[in-house]
């Protein structure tokens, strides 16, 4: 896999694959971008953000609790597009629960007032 | 005629930052805002990345304004108007503005903080060829179309320029269910931040073309595709490779301009570089009792940088409004070699510790800073890289100064 270290400006290129079971990156200046490379390799993580529609109008913007795994961002993105929110939530409230069985909830990222 | 110590015109994070500033000293302070609400443009900036060093957490936009309009709300001591427009200021500081529910206001300032932030530049400043079709846009007011009024703007899209914004909406379109075919930009590097690059295009897998623009679009009513082409060394398009692209959108991300309509006719000096006031390191322009802060100064590429200023500007102003500002003396800071801009443009203190910000032309790896005053280095900082979409920043003790200032990177 080739992706660009994101931990610092210069933006090492690496390259990341396994060799004998272990996970082996070139390509980095220092070994904060090892680190970040085998996590992309074995399970990137990310915070979704998006928004979410009411019911009767108007949209509240979202983000996951916490960082879920990358391969399931278009899901939850999926999730969020369909769901349409009946009540007022308050900044930090959750949205939906559970975003696409990744055990992490959508919170509302400001104030929603529904119509 | 209403009357206030500090009177602060926006209220972004500048402006709301300044307010709190100017509390310090106790003195009264007005925001005069021209949106229903405190916020600026991170209301519509909904994706995470805000406040990594202010607050030593990740916020989205809405969730870093918050904190600090609860912060304004709390203090007791601002009075917030809201839907107010500032129409024009004075020499002798009093500010005009409308509002639906104040009707027009004059305001008597002792010190007045600018804080109006920046506008993109359009079409029109870019001098795009061709029709004049719908479907065009400046990437923020494709992000405020959809984050604020929840609208996709188009389902085919083409950007033009890789700054931040443009990156963050192409994620954000692709989220909505648009296809953004590609990302093109005039020089040979980002002005955006590799995680952008790395979380909004790669992720989604969209194409990002380096030394490329829009040579020309299409379309009668609804725009139905651009032609773009390779450019040379110097920019120029290489017309025998040009290229169609079907697409009903056109993004623009091609930089911000500071809003400073307002300081027409009046003596406040602007730089040509950053087009925005010209100021010491109280943020103080050549109008005295005068500041300015965040966008409006100079355009920043991280909030935290925003707040951090406006907090100098805000104090600054109320020290002004008291009488207690000092001013020892006024050393020049001059930017050469690779440094683009640098700002404060003067300094006045004859101790402490002041930080110069600046920008460089290009991109540069291992280089060092130096920082001489009368030709006597005063700081030297080693750097691993810099690129010009990054704000670097370099910290001297104002007491080592004994006359005009150069900040440059030295040879290799
Ligand atoms: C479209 C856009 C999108 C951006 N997206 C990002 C991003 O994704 N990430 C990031 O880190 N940075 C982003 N930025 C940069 C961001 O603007 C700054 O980090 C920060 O918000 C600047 O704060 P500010 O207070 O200086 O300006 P602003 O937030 O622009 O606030 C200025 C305020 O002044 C008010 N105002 C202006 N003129 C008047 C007047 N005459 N009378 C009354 N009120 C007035 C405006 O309504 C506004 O509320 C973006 C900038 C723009 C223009
Ligand atoms: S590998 Fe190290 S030097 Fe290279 S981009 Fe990552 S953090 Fe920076």
């Amino acid at each position: 896999m080739n992706t660009t270290c994101i931990m610092c400006p210069i933006g090492c290129a690496l390259s990341v694959k396994e060799e004998g079971g272990a996970v082996v990156v070139s390509g980095n200046g220092c070994m904060r971008g090892q680190k970040y490379g085998i996590s992309e390799f074995t399970c990137p993580m990310r915070v979704v953000t998006t928004l979410i529609k009411g019911a009767a109008g108007g949209v509240v913007s979202v983000k996951t609790k916490e960082p879920i795994p990358k391969s399931l961002v278009p899901a939850a993105l999926k999730e969020a597009a369909a769901f349409r929110l009946q009540k007022s939530v308050h900044t930090g409230e959750v949205v939906i629960e559970d975003v696409a069985g990744s055990g992490v909830p959508f919170v509302a990222t400001a104030e929603f007032e529904a119509k | 005629m209403t009357e206030f110590d500090v009177v602060i015109i926006g209220g972004g994070p500048a402006g709301m930052a300044a307010a709190l500033g100017a509390r310090k000293k106790g003195v009264s302070v007005a925001i005069l805002e021209r949106d229903t609400r405190l916020g600026g443009i991170l209301n519509q900036c909904i994706h995470n990345g805000f406040g990594l060093h202010y607050f030593g957490e990740e916020l989205t936009g809405p969730e870093y304004a918050a904190r600090f309009s609860k912060q304004v709300k709390e203090d007791g001591g601002i009075s917030v108007f809201l839907e107010a427009m500032v129409l024009s200021l004075s020499e002798d500081k009093i500010v005009r503005a409308v509002s639906p529910t104040e009707g027009y206001l004059e305001i008597k300032a002792k010190a007045i903080v600018l804080a109006m932030g920046c506008r993109e530049r359009s079409s029109g400043a870019i001098a795009l060829a061709g029709t004049r079709p719908a479907g065009i846009y400046t990437a923020g007011a494709a992000q405020r179309l959809s984050n604020i009024s929840g609208c996709l703007v188009g389902k085919e899209v083409v950007i033009l320029g890789s700054g931040d914004i443009g990156l963050i909406m192409a994620r954000r379109m692709t989220a909505e269910g648009a296809k953004v075919k590609l990302v093109m930009e005039i020089m040979p590097f980002s002005s955006g931040l590799k995680r952008n690059i790395v979380q909004c295009l790669n992720d989604f897998d969209i194409p990002l073309r380096y030394s490329t623009t829009v040579t020309r679009v299409e379309g009668k009513n609804r725009l139905t595709g651009v032609y773009i082409a390779p450019v040379d060394e110097k920019l120029r398009p290489d017309l025998s490779k040009e290229e169609f692209i079907p697409c009903d959108t056109l993004l623009l991300s091609v930089g911000l301009i500071p809003e400073n309509d307002l300081l027409t006719g009046t003596s406040v000096a602007i730089s040509p570089i950053t087009k925005g006031a010209v100021v010491d390191e109280h943020r103080q322009t050549s109008l005295a009792g005068v500041f300015s802060a965040g966008n409006v100064l100079h355009v920043h590429d991280l909030v935290d940088n925003v707040s951090e200023e406006a907090l100098i500007a805000g104090e600054a102003a109320a020290l002004y409004a008291l009488g207690e500002l000092k001013g020892d003396r006024s050393f020049a800071v001059e930017p050469s070699g690779g440094v683009r801009y640098a700002l404060p443009q003067r300094i006045t203190a004859a101790e402490g510790k002041v930080k110069i910000y600046f920008r460089v032309d290009k991109v540069y790896k291992g280089r060092t800073v130096a920082v001489t005053s009368l030709g006597e280095v005063v700081k030297r900082k080693k750097t691993a890289v810099m690129a010009p979409g990054e704000m670097q920043n370099v910290e001297i003790d104002a007491s080592l100064l004994k006359g005009d200032v150069k900040i440059f990177l030295e040879e290799q």
